[in-house]
C-alpha cells in the first residue's frame, strides 16, 4: 500500500518555516496521495499534483472523471479521505478559523457564479475585504471599483446579480475572488453555464490574469483556453491523473489511449 | 344596544393583548433565530439541543406551559422575573411562556427558509474565508428571513391569538375581560362578536402588511 506513510514525511515539515527540500521552492499547491470516495465511487484515486507559483494548470477530462472534485478539494469544499494537501507550505486545516483564513488566500470561481443574491455587485466584491481582510469600507470600495473596471463591469456596480447577464455575473465573481488578493485562483468550469456568446468575455479576463502571473487551476472544456494560456495540461479519467504534460504535447501527441479517445471526440466538431 | 359596555375597560384589555404580543414576538424572534442557528450548526451538542427543544416544546399545549410558568416557576421555584406585584409578575411569566412556545415555531419556519438558500451561496461565502457564524449572519439568515416573511406572519397571527391563554394565570388581557363580561352580562353573542372583531382588527392588518413586505424583500435569483 503506498500512501499515508510518505505523505506524512512531507507533512511533518509543513508547520514551521518553509519545508526543507521545499519541494521546488516555488511549489504553491501540493497534493500528495489524495483519495476520496463518494459512497462506492472512488472519485479521486491517489492523486499527486504539484502546482508551482505563477503556473497555469488546466484540468480536463470527461464528465465524472473527478476534475471538479479535485478543484474543490484544494480549498476543502470537498473533504478528502486520505492524503494531504499543502498550500504555500501549510497543510490544509480540517475545520474552523484556520481553514477560513486559508480559504481567504485561495480564490474560487464556480460554474454557477454563486454571487450573493441579496447584495449588490459592489457589496459582493467588498464583503470579504471588510469582513475577512478587515479593510475599512472606503478602501474596500475603491479596490472593488478598480477590480470591476478591470473585468469590464464597472457600470453595473449598484445592480443586483439577478439583473446581470451570465457573463457579467461570472466576471463579477472573478473580481470578488481577486479582491481577497489570493495566492492561487481555482476555476471550476467557469464557462460551462454560459451562453456561447458570453464565453469569450470571461475567457479574456482569465487570459489577462494568466498573463499577469496569477497561479491558476482551471477545470474547463475550453480547449482553446488550454492551448493558449496553460503551462501544463492535466488529463483526468476515472479519478486518476492519466496524463500531465504541456498543452502542445497533449493536443498534438497524446500518449494514453484514453486521452486520444477523448480528444478524438471533442476536436472533430 | 352597547350600554352594557359601560364600566369595562375594553381598550385597556386589548392594550394588554398588544403588549403581550409585541414583547413575545420580539423575544421569540430572537430565541427562535438562535434555535435555528443551533439546528444548522456543525456542533452536534448544539444541534441535539435545538432539535430536542423544538420537538418537546411544540408538542406541549400552550396552556400547560403558561400554567407551569405560574405554578412551577413562580410558586414553586420563586422565579419572579424581577417584579414585585402579581400583575407584573404574571404578565412577565406569560411573556416568558409565550416566547418559549412561539420560538419553536419561529425556528422551524426559519429553518425551512434556510433550506431555500442554494448551497452555492454558502460555498461562495466559505470560499472567500468567512467563518461559520459569519456565513450564517451575513449570507444565509438574511436570505432565509426574506423567504419566510409569509410563514412568520402566520406565526405572528397565531401568537396574537395565543396570548388569550395568558388569561389562565390571570393576566388582564382581552380574553379575561371577555370571560368576566360573559358572566355578568346577558349579551353573549354580541360580546363574543366584539372580541372576535377586536382580534381581527389586530391580526388582519398585520397579515396584509407582512404579505406586502414579503413581496418587497423577496430575493431575486
Amino acid at each position: 500500500m503506498p500512501g499515508p506513510d510518505d505523505a506524512h514525511d512531507k507533512a511533518a515539515h509543513a508547520d514551521g518555516a518553509p519545508p526543507p527540500g521545499a519541494r521546488d521552492s516555488d511549489a504553491l499547491v501540493v497534493l500528495k496521495n489524495v483519495d476520496k470516495h463518494f459512497g462506492a465511487l472512488h472519485v479521486l484515486q491517489n492523486i499527486d499534483l504539484t502546482i508551482g507559483r505563477g503556473e497555469v494548470v488546466v484540468v480536463i477530462g470527461p464528465s465524472g472523471s473527478g476534475k471538479s472534485t479535485l478543484c474543490r478539494a484544494i480549498n476543502r469544499l470537498e473533504t478528502i479521505d486520505n492524503g494531504e494537501i499543502v498550500i504555500d507550505g501549510k497543510p490544509l486545516p480540517a475545520e474552523g478559523r484556520e481553514l477560513a483564513t486559508l480559504r481567504a488566500d485561495v480564490g474560487m470561481v464556480f460554474q454557477s457564479f454563486n454571487l450573493f443574491a441579496h447584495k449588490t455587485v459592489l457589496e459582493n466584491v467588498t464583503l470579504g475585504q471588510i469582513r475577512v481582510r478587515k479593510k475599512d469600507k472606503k478602501t474596500a470600495e475603491q479596490r472593488a471599483r478598480a477590480l470591476l473596471d478591470r473585468v469590464g463591469v464597472a457600470s453595473q456596480a449598484d445592480k443586483y446579480p439577478a439583473q446581470l447577464s451570465g457573463g457579467q455575473q461570472q466576471r463579477v465573481a472573478i473580481a470578488r475572488a481577486l479582491a481577497m488578493d489570493p495566492k492561487v485562483m481555482l476555476f471550476d468550469e467557469p464557462t460551462s453555464a454560459l451562453d456561447p456568446e458570453m464565453i469569450n468575455e470571461v475567457l479574456e479576463v482569465m487570459q489577462q490574469l494568466a498573463r499577469d502571473g496569477m497561479t491558476m487551476v482551471v477545470v474547463t472544456h475550453e480547449m482553446g483556453f488550454a492551448r493558449s494560456a496553460a503551462n501544463r495540461v492535466v488529463f483526468m479519467s476515472d479519478g486518476r491523473i492519466v496524463e500531465e504534460t504541456t498543452p502542445d504535447q497533449f493536443f498534438s501527441n497524446p500518449r494514453s489511449d484514453r486521452a486520444k479517445d477523448f480528444l478524438s471526440k471533442i476536436l472533430h466538431h | 344596544m352597547f350600554d352594557f359596555l359601560e364600566g369595562y375597560d375594553l381598550l385597556g384589555a386589548f392594550w394588554v393583548t398588544v403588549q403581550l404580543t409585541v414583547y413575545s414576538a420580539i423575544g421569540s424572534l430572537i430565541w427562535g433565530t438562535l434555535l435555528a442557528a443551533m439546528r444548522v450548526s456543525p456542533v452536534p451538542l448544539m444541534r441535539g439541543f435545538g432539535t430536542a427543544y423544538v420537538n418537546i416544546v411544540r408538542n406541549i399545549p400552550l396552556t400547560v406551559i403558561i400554567v407551569f410558568t405560574s405554578l412551577g416557576l413562580f410558586q414553586t421555584l420563586n422565579v419572579s422575573l424581577g417584579a414585585d406585584d402579581f400583575t407584573t409578575i404574571n404578565f412577565r411569566l406569560a411573556v416568558l411562556g409565550l416566547i418559549a412556545y412561539t420560538a419553536a415555531f419561529v425556528c422551524e419556519a426559519l429553518r425551512s427558509g434556510i433550506n431555500t438558500v442554494p448551497v452555492g451561496q454558502v460555498e461562495a461565502a466559505r470560499a472567500i474565508g468567512l467563518s461559520f457564524p459569519q456565513v450564517l449572519r451575513l449570507i444565509v439568515l438574511p436570505q432565509a428571513f426574506r423567504s419566510v416573511v409569509g410563514p412568520l406572519a402566520n406565526v405572528l397571527i397565531a401568537l396574537t391569538k395565543n396570548t388569550t391563554v395568558a388569561a389562565a394565570i390571570g393576566v388582564a388581557e382581552a380574553a379575561l375581560l371577555m370571560r368576566e363580561m360573559i358572566e355578568n352580562e346577558a349579551q353573549l353573542i354580541l360580546i363574543s362578536a366584539i372580541f372576535a372583531v377586536g382580534f381581527i382588527c389586530l391580526t388582519l392588518p398585520t397579515g396584509l402588511f407582512l404579505g406586502w413586505v414579503a413581496k418587497k424583500v423577496a430575493v431575486k435569483r
